[in-house]
C-alpha cells in the first residue's frame, strides 16, 4: 500500500493512503472523540463530534470520513475545534432524555463519557423532547426512542451486517426516530432478537429485557431448587464488567459469584454442548449414509433459527433437529438430574446465563417443554448477571470455587469452543471421525474453521467419507452462504451458522465495549482466545470422551439418536411470515 | 383479489399496473423513488400492501421503504382527496404569509393538516419548498400551481373545484 505523510498537531505521521484522518490520528496516539462512528459498521460522518481543522479546507471536517493526503496538516485541538465539538454535544444533549442515574448504561454510556471528556458543565440549550412510548413487547430487546441520539449504528448493524433490516430512520427533522415500520413493536416485525443493535448502541436507547427480578424472586424462594447453567462464552467476557482485560477467562470467579448469589447448583452448559455434538454428529452421519436432507445446518443459535424461519423457510428441513445446548440441558436437568438428585422437577428452577438476547425468546418457544416442564425458566444475559453480582456486593476477584457442580461437572474442550465461530464445527469434526466412524484421529485443531473470516470452509477426509463443511457467522454472511447453496454453487454436507458476528463471544447479551475500544481491536478474536486457551488446557478435548456424557448414554438415553434422546433433545421449526397482514 | 358486488372474484387491475411499474424500473439504480411516485399516482397513496409488494419485488427492506415514504412529504400513507391541496411552508412562502393561507384552507374545509374531507374531494397538506419562491406564497392543487395568493382568494379556488 502506498504511504502518505501528514502532520497531525504538528506530529509527523506516515500512514497508508486509504486511511481516514481518524485512523491516522489513532496511529499517532491522538484521540479524536467520536460518537456515531463504529469502524467497519457505521462510518457516515453524521454526528460531527470528530471535527478537525485541516489547513486549506473551507470548514471543519469530520475526521472519521475524511481521507488523508500527502502533506496534509491536521489540527485536532484548536479553540475552533473544541468550541464546535462542545456546541454539537450540547445540542445532542439538548433533546436527550438525561435520566442518567436511572439508566441501564449509567457508567457505560458513550454520550455520558463524551460529556465528561468535553468538560460540559452547563447545559445551555433545552430542546424539544420526544415523549414516545417504550417498546418493551419483545421478549429480548427493549427500545426507548426518547434516549436515541440518531447515530444510526443500530440501523447499520441490523440492515448492513445482519441483513435483518427491521429498523430504520423514520420521519424527518425533529420528528426523526429509529423505528420498525408503521409504529410497530420489534415483536411484530421479523426481528430475530439477536441483540446486536444493543451492543452497538452508544446510549441506553436499546437494551435487553431485564429478567433479573424473576431470578431474585426464585433465589429468595426456599421451596425452589435454583440452578444456574452458564454458556461457554460467559467466562470469556464477564470479567470485562469487573475491570479484567478483554479475553481473560474468569470461570472460577463466575462460579464463585453464582454460589455467593445463592444458586443451589452451578452447572456448565458445555456439558450440554458435548451432548449436542453426540446427537448432531449422529444426525449428520445418518443423513449422509441414508440420503437425508443435506447440508445439515446447526441449530444452536436461536437468532439464526428465527432468521431461517422468516427468510429461508426452504431450509427448515436442513436444520438439525437438535435443540440448542441450553434447551437440551434444561430438559436433561428436569428429568435425569431431578431423578438422580431426588428432586421434584416442578421445584427445579433453571436460570440460564447466556451471551444472547435471542435465548430469552427461545425459552418461550411453545415446543420447548418435552419433559412436561419448561426446559429453562429464565434466560439472563451476561450483562444482567454482572448487574446482579454488583447489586449483591459480591467481590468478583474471589475465585475459590474452581469447579462446576456434579453430577454435571464435566465438559470437554470441544464444548468450551462452542462459544466462538467455528467452534461447533470443530467440536463436531473431533467426534464424528472418531466415534461414529470408528477411526482414531490425531488431529484436534481444525484451524481452517477458526478465526473471524465471514465464511470459512473445510474439507475433512474421514475413514469412509469426505465431509465438506462451511461456517458462517453474522446473518449477512449466512445469507450469502445460503444463497450460494440455493443457487447450486456450493454442495456442503455440514454448515455451522451463528447469528452474531464472531459467534457467542460477541453475542447480543455480552458486555458492551464502546466504539473507542471495539473499533480498534478484533473483539471477536480477543474473546475467542480465552476459549481456545481453556480448550487447550483441558484434559478432555473431545465430546465423546466426556465421562458425564458416557454415563448419560449408559444410564439414561441408551445411544445418540435414541427414542428418548429424540423426545427430550430434539425439536422442530415453523415457517414465519415476515409482515403478516 | 377482491369481491365485486355481483359476488364474482375480480382482480384489482391496479395490482397488474403496479407489477408493470415495478418491472419498468427493476434493476435500475435508484428505482425506489420513481416506483413510489408512480405507485402513489396509481393508488392515491401508499398502502401497506403496496409497500410490501415493492419491498419484495425490488428486494429493498420494508423498513427502508417506510423510512423513505415518511421522510418525503410528497408520499402519503393515508388516502388523499380527489384534489390534493399542498400549501408550501418553505422559507420564502412562510415569510410571505403562507401560514394565513393554510389557516384559511383549514377553516373553509374544516380539516386539519394531513386530513381529508368526508366526501373525499379535498385533502390538505403542508409541504416544503416546491421551487417556485418567486411566486410566494404558493399553493399546489394536484399539478396546478397558484402563486402570490392572498387568503381572500382561497374561497374562490375551493369553489371552483367543488363545482367541477
Amino acid at each position: 500500500m502506498e504511504m502518505v505523510t501528514l502532520t497531525i498537531d504538528n506530529k509527523v505521521v506516515q500512514v497508508p493512503k486509504d486511511y481516514t484522518v481518524l485512523q491516522a490520528a489513532k496511529e499517532a496516539n491522538i484521540e479524536i472523540p467520536t460518537l456515531c462512528f463504529l469502524k467497519n459498521i457505521n462510518e457516515i460522518g453524521a454526528c460531527r463530534m470528530c471535527v478537525v481543522e485541516i489547513k486549506g479546507a473551507k470548514s471543519l471536517q469530520a475526521a472519521c470520513v475524511y481521507p488523508v493526503a500527502d502533506g496534509m496538516e491536521v489540527y485536532t485541538n484548536t479553540p475552533k475545534v473544541r468550541e464546535a465539538r462542545k456546541v454539537t454535544l450540547e445540542l445532542i444533549l439538548s433533546n436527550h432524555d438525561k435520566n442518567c442515574l436511572a439508566c441501564v448504561r449509567n457508567g457505560n454510556c458513550e454520550l455520558q463519557k463524551l460529556a465528561e471528556q468535553m468538560n460540559i458543565r452547563d447545559l445551555e440549550f433545552e430542546g424539544e423532547r420526544h415523549k414516545l412510548p417504550l417498546d418493551d413487547f419483545s421478549p429480548s430487546v427493549v427500545r426507548d426512542p426518547n434516549k436515541c441520539i440518531l447515530c444510526r449504528r443500530c440501523v447499520s448493524m441490523c440492515k448492513e451486517v445482519q441483513t435483518v433490516a427491521v429498523i430504520d430512520t423514520v420521519e424527518r427533522g425533529i420528528e426523526t426516530i429509529v423505528s420498525p415500520v408503521n409504529g410497530k413493536s420489534l415483536s411484530e416485525v421479523p426481528c430475530v432478537n439477536c441483540g446486536q443493535c444493543i451492543t452497538v448502541c452508544p446510549v441506553g436507547a436499546l437494551r435487553e429485557k431485564d429478567d433479573t427480578e424473576k431470578v431474585w424472586d426464585a433465589l429468595a424462594n426456599d421451596d425452589l431448587h435454583v440452578v444456574a447453567v452458564t454458556a461457554p462464552a460467559i467466562r470469556a467476557a464477564l470479567g470485562e464488567e469487573f475491570g479484567f482485560p478483554i479475553g481473560t477467562p474468569v470461570t472460577a470467579n463466575m462460579i464463585t459469584a453464582l454460589k455467593r448469589l445463592g444458586f443451589d447448583k452451578v452447572f456448565d452448559v458445555d456439558t450440554a454442548a458435548d451432548l449436542t455434538i453426540m446427537e448432531e454428529g449422529t444426525e449428520l452421519l445418518n443423513r449422509i449414509k441414508n440420503g437425508g436432507k443435506l447440508p445439515l445446518i446447526t441449530s444452536c443459535s436461536p437468532g439464526w433459527i428465527k432468521f431461517c424461519e422468516h427468510n429461508y423457510p426452504e431450509f427448515l428441513d436442513n436444520l438439525s433437529t437438535c435443540k440448542s445446548p441450553q434447551q437440551m440441558f434444561g430438559a436433561l436437568l428436569k428429568t435425569y438430574y431431578a431423578e438422580k438428585a431426588g428432586i421434584d422437577p416442578a421445584k427445579i428452577f433453571i436460570v440460564s446465563i447466556m451471551p444472547c438476547t435471542a435465548k430469552k425468546f427461545e425459552v418461550k418457544r411453545p415446543e420447548m417443554n418435552s419433559s412436561g416442564y419448561p426446559d429453562i425458566d429464565v434466560a439472563i444475559t451476561t450483562r444482567e448477571l454482572a448487574r446482579m453480582i454488583k447489586e449483591a456486593g459480591i467481590d468478583f476477584s474471589d475465585a475459590t470455587e474452581k469447579h462446576f457442580d456434579d453430577p454435571m461437572g464435566d465438559a470437554s474442550g470441544a464444548g468450551v469452543i462452542f462459544g466462538a465461530t467455528g467452534g461447533v464445527m470443530e467440536a463436531a469434526l473431533r467426534t464424528v471421525a472418531e466415534v461414529l466412524e470408528g477411526t482414531s484421529l490425531e488431529k484436534l485443531d481444525y484451524t481452517e474453521v477458526r478465526g473471524t473470516e465471514g465464511i470459512k470452509e473445510a474439507t475433512v477426509q474421514l475413514n469412509s467419507i469426505t465431509i465438506k463443511a462451511a461456517v458462517a457467522h453474522g446473518l449477512g454472511n449466512a445469507r450469502k452462504l445460503l444463497d450460494r447453496v440455493k443457487a447450486g454453487e456450493a454442495d456442503y454436507h455440514f454448515i455451522e451458522i451463528m447469528a452474531c458476528p464472531g459467534g457467542c463471544v460477541t453475542g447480543g447479551g455480552q458486555p458492551i465495549q464502546p466504539s473507542r475500544v471495539r473499533s480498534w481491536i478484533n473483539l471477536m478474536a480477543e474473546r475467542a482466545k480465552a476459549l481456545y486457551t481453556e480448550d487447550k488446557n483441558l484434559p478432555i478435548r473431545k465430546s465423546h470422551e466426556n465421562p458425564t456424557i458416557k454415563k448419560l448414554y449408559a444410564e439414561f438415553f441408551g445411544s445418540p439418536g435414541s427414542h428418548k434422546a429424540h423426545e427430550l433433545l430434539h425439536t422442530h421449526y415453523t415457517a414465519r411470515e415476515n409482515y403478516p397482514e | 383479489m377482491s369481491k365485486c358486488s355481483c359476488g364474482q372474484e375480480v382482480k384489482d387491475t391496479r395490482e397488474e399496473k403496479l407489477e408493470e411499474i415495478i418491472a419498468k424500473y427493476r434493476g435500475t439504480k435508484g428505482a425506489l423513488i420513481p416506483v413510489l411516485h408512480e405507485a402513489q399516482e396509481l393508488y392515491g397513496y401508499l398502502p401497506f400492501d403496496v409497500q410490501r409488494k415493492i419491498s419484495e419485488e425490488l428486494n429493498i427492506p420494508l423498513a427502508e421503504i417506510y423510512g423513505v415514504i415518511t421522510f418525503y412529504t410528497q408520499f402519503s400513507l393515508v388516502p388523499k382527496g380527489e384534489y390534493r391541496i399542498q400549501v408550501c411552508l418553505g422559507t420564502a412562502c412562510y415569510v410571505k404569509g403562507a401560514g394565513h393561507i393554510l389557516d384559511k384552507f383549514k377553516e373553509i374545509l374544516g380539516i386539519d393538516v394531513g386530513g381529508c374531507t368526508e366526501d373525499g374531494k379535498f385533502s390538505l397538506d403542508a409541504c416544503r419548498c416546491v421551487g417556485a419562491c418567486g411566486l410566494a406564497p404558493v399553493v399546489m392543487i394536484n399539478d396546478t400551481v397558484y402563486g402570490r395568493l392572498k387568503p381572500t382568494e382561497v374561497e374562490g379556488i375551493i369553489e371552483k373545484y367543488r363545482n367541477e
